[in-house]
């Protein structure tokens, strides 16, 4: 149960975007023409029920099931990053219609030409990752 | 024979899954890692897979203990397991379609007429979601290139939907809500002022 646990919460994360239609391109694309509440429903209700869930871990100093304290690292404070490297990510996401859980998703039911899709997408990190000394940041 | 309650079971998750429905389970999911210590993150697995792949050569930026992360490695696994599963086992056959709304039907209709669904008939995934449009300029712009701006900009964001919009805005940080307005002003651009261009 070491991995194997994970692989269970990705089959319900999977099965989850897969028939609440959170994979579909005409999803996205009614999410950015506000056209309906579905995909900020999705969003919106688990956003307030991890609100919810993370207030009750740092009340109750729960701790993980291998006895730690569960601590939710801070972001660093370098704005700049956040505004432009999200720009390009959500050029991305209403260009294709998927972010990275749905990429492997729709991987998994037969689209199988989202190979292509993460290989470019591991070529954006790597490239990201050669150039990111250049780019802007806001970080010292 | 397969117990009859078993094949209900089948038919009720069969159905399409309501917004609150997907949104309990997905806050479930953030929950379940953090027990386990982890934290919610999918695009993380990109960096993963550059570093495994000989990626800190280049890069010092791909220099980290990539093999302690196996564990995000396999919920990426099993989202690919739980796509199969879900479009296997878990969808009626001939009816793998988006219910969208009236306007965006409407709107589609406008963008191009290769949009243009009759009520109840907009497909689950485009038709461009297939190896032969990658002989296309189109589809090569939006598999390839969506790919890359996906990849390149969830990290230059230190995060994706996952990491920011669930994990980030649940702990109430800042910097993941500057981050999904980032996301939303770029998915605005692309739905309002590219799209009329590319379709």
């Amino acid at each position: 149960m070491r991995l194997s646990k994970y692989i269970l919460i990705g089959i319900l994360l999977g099965v989850t975007l897969y028939k609440s239609e959170a994979v579909s391109w005409f999803r996205i694309f009614e999410m950015f023409n506000f056209q309906s509440f579905h995909m900020y429903g999705i969003i919106g209700t688990s956003v307030v029920m991890g609100v919810l869930i993370v207030q009750f871990i740092k009340r109750t100093h729960l701790r993980s099931v291998e006895g730690k304290e569960i601590v939710i690292p801070p972001k660093d404070k370098a704005y700049l990053r956040y505004i432009i490297g999200g720009f390009i990510f959500g050029l991305g996401w209403a260009l294709a219609g998927v972010c990275p859980a749905p990429m492997f998703i729709l991987m998994g039911s037969g689209y199988t030409v989202f190979i292509v899709f993460l290989a470019a997408a591991m070529f954006g990190t790597f490239f990201y990752g050669v150039a990111r000394k250049y780019l802007p940041h806001n970080l010292k | 024979m397969v117990p009859q309650f078993l094949l209900d079971l089948k038919d009720f998750i069969s159905q399409p899954w309501p917004w609150y429905v997907a949104g309990l389970m997905i806050s479930l999911i953030m929950f379940l890692l953090l027990w386990f210590g982890k934290d919610f993150g999918i695009s993380a697995n990109l960096r993963i897979m550059c570093a495994a792949d000989g990626a800190d050569k280049f890069s010092d930026f791909f220099k980290f203990d990539w093999a302690s992360q196996g564990w995000n490695l396999m919920v990426a696994l099993g989202a690919l397991f739980g796509g199969y599963i879900a479009a296997h086992y878990f969808s009626t056959p001939g009816e793998q379609v988006a219910h969208v709304s009236a306007a965006t039907l409407e709107s589609l209709r406008q963008l191009s007429p290769q949009f243009a669904y009759e009520t109840g008939a907009v497909p689950l995934v485009p038709e461009f979601y297939s190896w032969t449009s990658l002989f296309s300029w189109r589809g090569l712009l939006i598999i390839v290139g969506g790919g890359f701006l996906v990849g390149f900009g969830a990290r230059y964001a230190g995060g994706c939907t996952s990491g920011h919009a669930i994990s980030g805005l649940s702990a109430l940080q800042l910097p993941s809500l500057v981050a999904v307005i980032g996301f939303f002003l770029g998915g605005l651009a692309m739905t309002h002022l590219l799209f009329p261009l590319i379709f």
